[in-house]
């Protein structure tokens, strides 16, 4: 069959898809190329200089941010990840467990209501129980919002797997733990470490609850970026922003390369 | 306990196998129950309690009861306190189901081709396509409203080039609905493409071929066989797309400037300092109750569709 007469291909769809990718990646581009401007005005070209990225680096402020987002998003990461493996074991793996159904619909609720609603009623809880500190606000907002998006990719995991391999563990007199610690945890750990990427990523990258919720000395790194959007396009920013992007394309790659090993791994498919 | 279990060989003692898990489910749900009751489920309740409470005269509310935060969606109370019909807000609602349902179509139009012409592609270069798409979506949301925010905005990239081809200098395309829906169609883009992928990837080949066999041409193969065999996975990347966009703040309030709102960017404003918490409060409410009216609305059709044979 000539490729002008296969059914199934649509004309077009080459270009239109070149376009697509095109779409995707060049404003991101243009951040990077403006990143190099000497120009203090961003948008106008003069010439090529490194000298954004050596005041980006030497940038107090931002340095603070990123602190503060790492910290908060490294706390944030480790709660809602155990959170979100105990529930997925127990939805998964308990018997007789009531209102299945229910107890899951709770754990993703974060991801069924908009992300503003929860954050500005999470602000008046906060303000009536008098809760002044960024960080435990934070922490806890960011915990229950990363929690489904950790959820998800381990409970998936979890229901690909047999039981085989744990009651062969019980069958030989391992106590629950141990089976948990030697079968279980290695078994589903590609879908713990994709959930704990995808929290983390969620909570470096949150700007709607933390710009509501964070007080004078927790200002994350979007909450930052914000505040220097407003004040203005600048080169420095653009420096920034390209290194962000950077780090982001790397953790990227290197998540999806460890969930793509683990698929490929997994003893049931 | 499992069949395989019971039907095992004899053993000299059982295996306390049967006790693996049961009595798990409680302990291990409690934290998730604690968090969400505490950091969703509570903030929730309180924030219909606050929509119905009143304005403090210095910020904040007060606990009496006042249905002023709704009324005032619709009515301006004017000096005697006569009630005044403005559409302000409703504006505001409606431009928000406008650009959020724009997105969600733009990314479909965009996504269904874009998702096919992958599928049909060889398995390494399918990987590769789909890392690619996948890859914008990591990068920090509020670097990909600002990357239009260059390109669209005063001395920006697009004004730039279009001076060069002699349009007028100095011209900008930001604050307005069309550079709102611009950073919100490209930073939902991969929320739609890889739900899109996902189903018809799973597409069987041969219902396409039999369709040009019963002379079916391209055209009708798409709108006959491929869109509604597609159907689940394009609802589902509807859903992620129009729900967050429902709720955008950042689009609007970088792309849009002050005067271009959406419900999003209007509660955040009522919420900064010694604004109208109440009136926020009810604007949520209302947010709320259209987005959860349209996920109700969305499963009921998705069980009647199952339900058909």
């Amino acid at each position: 069959m000539s490729i002008r007469h296969d059914v199934k291909r649509y004309p077009g769809l080459r270009p239109l898809t070149i376009f697509f990718f095109l779409y995707l990646y060049v404003p991101l581009a243009v951040i990077v190329v403006y990143s190099f401007n000497a120009n203090r005005v961003a948008g106008v070209w003069t010439g090529f200089s490194l000298k954004w990225y050596g005041s980006a680096l030497n940038n107090a402020a931002l340095m603070s941010a990123l602190e503060t987002s790492l910290t908060i998003a490294a706390v944030a990461t480790l709660v809602s990840t155990l959170i979100a493996l105990s529930a997925a074991l127990a939805i998964v793996r308990g018997k007789n467990v009531r209102f299945r159904k229910l107890s899951e619909t709770v754990v993703n609720l974060p991801l069924l209501l908009p992300e503003i609603v929860l954050a500005v009623a999470t602000l008046i809880l906060f303000s009536l129980l008098d809760i002044q500190n960024g960080f435990i606000r934070l922490i806890v907002a960011h915990s229950a919002f990363c929690t489904p998006f950790a959820f998800l990719p381990i409970r998936a995991r979890l229901q690909g797997m047999s039981l085989d391999l744990e009651e062969a563990s019980a069958d030989l007199y391992a106590d629950r733990w141990t089976t948990f610690r030697r079968v279980t945890l290695p078994l589903i750990f590609p879908g713990v470490f994709s959930g704990a990427m995808l929290a983390f990523l969620i909570s470096m990258d949150d700007f709607i609850t933390s710009n509501l919720l964070a007080t004078g000395g927790s200002t994350t790194l979007p909450v930052y970026i914000f505040s220097l959007i407003r004040a203005g396009t600048s080169p420095e920013l653009n420096a920034i922003a390209t290194l962000l992007i950077l780090a982001s394309l790397v953790l990227a790659t290197a998540a999806l390369l460890v969930a793509a090993r683990g698929t490929r791994d997994n003893p049931d498919q | 306990m499992t069949d395989s279990a019971l039907n095992a060989p004899a053993r000299l003692e059982r295996a306390p196998r049967a006790r693996l898990w049961h009595d798990l489910s409680f302990w291990g749900l409690l934290p998730s129950r604690l968090l969400m009751g505490f950091a969703l489920i509570l903030p929730i309740f309180i924030i219909a309690a606050v929509s119905v409470a009143t304005r403090g005269a210095y910020g904040g509310f007060t606990w009496d009861f006042n249905l002023a935060g709704y009324s005032q969606i619709l009515f301006n109370e004017g000096w005697t306190g006569e009630l005044e019909f403005t559409p302000q807000y409703l504006l505001i609602i409606g431009r928000t189901f406008l650009l959020a349902g724009a997105t969600t179509l733009i990314c479909l139009l965009f996504a269904v081709p874009v998702a096919y012409f992958i599928s049909r592609q060889p398995a390494n270069r399918k990987a590769i396509l789909v890392y690619l798409v996948t890859l914008p979506f990591w990068v920090s949301m509020i670097l990909r409203v600002y990357a239009w925010m260059i390109i669209l905005g005063k001395d920006g990239t697009l004004p730039s080039l279009l001076e060069q081809f002699g349009f007028p200098a100095g011209m900008s395309f930001m604050f307005n609905d069309g550079a709102t829906l611009t950073a919100m169609v490209y930073t939902a883009m991969p929320l739609m493409v890889l739900p899109v992928f996902a189903s018809i990837e799973k597409l069987d080949g041969t219902l396409i071929e039999a369709s040009h066999d019963l002379y079916g041409d391209r055209w009708v193969t798409l709108r006959r066989v491929i869109l509604p065999l597609t159907a689940p996975g394009l609802v589902a990347g509807a859903i992620l797309v129009f729900v967050p966009a429902l709720g955008a703040v950042l689009e609007p309030t970088l792309m849009g400037g002050g005067k271009q709102m959406m419900m999003g960017s209007l509660i955040q404003l009522q919420f900064g300092g010694g604004r109208n918490w109440p009136f926020g409060a009810a604007i949520a409410m209302t947010l709320m109750a259209l987005v959860m009216l349209f996920l109700i609305d969305t499963a009921l059709r998705a069980a009647r569709r199952e339900a058909r044979p």
